[in-house]
């Protein structure tokens, strides 16, 4: 037997439905790697390991009575922004410290569902806020991979850097994300691994801290491009709790993988080259595009004209949301509660002491962005820019089936670097603010290598609920790049 | 534009979060420059476009206005970092 936690995800559905394996023995094979590797990686906020354990002893007791459910005894890591009943959900707040849900959140509650097992809570920047994972309270999260040469050590990526480090590291089977701006996307592209944010709508955010409510999203991350399809059918479909959860039926994914681009058309958006990106990531894109051309679809140029505003449009949409959302935490009700010598003081003093910077900075713009005088010049004008943004897609994917782009436009950077600038760090998410704002699904999968033996990766957008097509259009890429290599950085 | 000490104080104000001298500074700094850097939307011609606040597309469902849950009192305290009686407590609001 292989190592267990060198499995995929679907091999380890096989392994144990075929009981070559058991939920029990590979949830100790987890617990030990976490346990191991967490302290230095910092990917967990917190470890489950008891319950792991328990939740694994059941999920053998359906296996051995089949009646296993699609994810019976996958080991899991999940982002803490989804509220679990009784496990602490910090948000990597200071001012959600000790925050222990009485409810769960209706994406955990259908993995539960399906039998999968909670490793733990994963780290995260701060409310889902950041793309590097320096913004959490509870600090770094160390990227598992390494420059060639060098022991500096690199961002993950972010918002989601802990869950992406930890499937990197091979810490857990899969894991949840979420992504309002790109923050599944680009951590999957920074830790070498697959990750998909789907179709606005997709899937329920019930119980999930909210940081924008119409640009959130949940998401997976796992190795392979069949591990999400398997893991993400899991957790989508309507929920009455969410009336912005679609009615739409929820497609097999796993049959998609393995379909072929054959006569599909791919769009390359010719915005999306722009100055300032390196030669390798230009290099890598066309080496997808070389693959798909292979693998017999037809590549199509397409315009997105809006692109170059797509960035600044979400960072006045995204805090004036964030404003309105974040208004909850105010020391009264949960979290952190700060003295004053009256209500105001107390509701002052508390979100000055439980946020970070990052994040009183977009509560601020928010604020002003949505303040009298200002509403129609930033906020209403940033609608109709979105607005154009999203027509640009729509009339793309008139021409094309799906569409074909780099992830982000470096590889990991030091942690540290970028931090001054807080425009600089933004334009990480220069490829997959476009997609979000348009509410379309996005999936992220490593490619190749830079020069420095970084992972690189390239985004795969397809229409509004078409994931399908996606998976086909990342399963032929997967194929022919074979990526394979494996960070040796922890 | 740029930001006076005011303008910043005022967003602390509407933001709800008290701010340092030091804060302001920083803040009222790259505030300043962020709102600069969005002032590039003012380029885009939207003239007849309307704003788009949800890509969903949906119009929300109805549903009966009815009790779906509740007598959740202790569940609904159980994280406030002060209460009483049954009761979220504040400072005195009243004199």
């Amino acid at each position: 037997m292989t190592n267990l936690t060198d499995l995929t995800l679907a091999n380890a559905r096989d392994a144990l439905k075929a009981k070559k394996i058991s939920a029990v023995e590979l949830a100790d094979a987890f617990i030990a790697n976490g346990e191991k590797h967490n302290p230095k990686l910092n990917a967990y906020i917190t470890l489950t390991s008891d319950l792991a354990r328990e939740q694994a002893k059941a999920s053998d007791a359906k296996l051995a009575r089949g009646e296993a459910g699609a994810l019976e005894g996958i080991p899991l890591a999940i982002k803490d922004l989804y509220c679990t009943k009784g496990v602490q959900t910090t948000a990597a707040s200071k001012i959600l410290k000790g925050f222990k849900p009485t409810y769960e959140s209706t994406v955990t509650q259908k993995l539960w569902d399906a039998g999968a097992v909670m490793l733990g809570k994963t780290n995260l920047d701060e409310f889902a806020m950041g793309s590097s994972n320096t913004t959490s309270h509870f600090g770094n999260v160390i990227n598992p991979w390494k420059r060639k040469g060098d022991t500096t050590d690199l961002v993950p990526g972010g918002s989601s850097g802990g869950s992406a480090a930890a499937i990197a590291a091979r810490l857990a089977l899969g894991a949840t994300g979420t992504d309002t701006g790109g923050s599944i996307r680009q951590p999957a592209a920074f830790c070498g691994i697959t990750g998909i944010k789907p179709t606005y709508g997709r899937c329920s955010r019930w119980g999930t801290v909210a940081f924008a409510s119409s640009l959130d999203q949940a998401g997976t991350f796992a190795h392979t491009v069949k591990d999400n399809a398997i893991f993400l059918k899991e957790i989508c479909g309507h929920d009455p709790k969410d009336s912005t959860s679609s009615l739409n039926a929820v497609p097999d994914f796993e049959a998609a993988v393995g379909k072929g681009v054959k006569g599909l058309r791919i769009g390359i958006p010719k915005e999306y080259r722009m100055e300032g990106i390196p030669a390798e990531i230009d290099a890598l894109w066309e080496q997808g595009i070389a693959f798909l051309k292979d693998a017999g679809a037809e590549i199509v140029e397409v315009s997105l004209p809006h692109t170059h505003y797509a960035l600044p449009t979400y960072y006045v949409i995204a805090p004036a949301e964030a404003s309105s959302n974040l208004a909850r935490y105010d020391g009264v009700r949960f979290g952190l509660r700060a003295n004053g010598s009256n209500l105001q003081e107390l509701y002052y003093n508390s979100r000055a002491e439980g946020f970070g910077n990052e994040v009183k900075r977009r509560i601020m713009i928010g604020s002003y962005v949505l303040s009298a005088g200002y509403f129609d010049a930033y906020y209403k004008k940033a609608q109709k820019v979105r607005a154009l943004i999203a027509r640009d897609f729509t009339q793309a994917f008139e021409k094309v089936d799906a569409i074909l782009t780099p992830t982000a436009p470096s590889a990991a950077f030091g942690i540290g670097e970028n931090n001054d600038d807080p425009i600089a760090m933004y334009l990480n998410d220069v490829f997959t603010v476009p997609t979000s704002l348009a509410g379309l699904p996005g999936l992220a999968l490593p490619v190749g290598l830079s020069k420095d033996g970084l992972p690189l990766g390239l985004q795969v957008i397809g229409r509004a609920f078409d994931e399908e097509t996606v998976f086909s259009v990342s399963g032929a890429i997967e194929r022919a790049a074979n990526f394979n290599a494996k960070p040796e950085g922890f | 534009m740029a930001l006076t000490k005011q303008d910043v104080e005022k967003i602390g104000k509407l933001a709800h979060i008290a701010l340092s001298e030091d804060d302001k500074t920083h803040f009222g700094k790259e505030i300043e420059s962020i709102l600069k850097w969005i002032e590039q939307l003012q380029e885009v011609d939207t003239d007849g476009v309307e704003a788009l606040a949800s890509v969903s597309g949906a119009t929300l469902p109805w549903r009966k206005d009815e009790v779906t849950d509740g007598n959740k009192r202790d569940d609904i305290l159980a994280n406030a970092p002060h209460s009483e009686y049954g009761c979220f407590t504040v400072p005195k609001v009243i004199e």
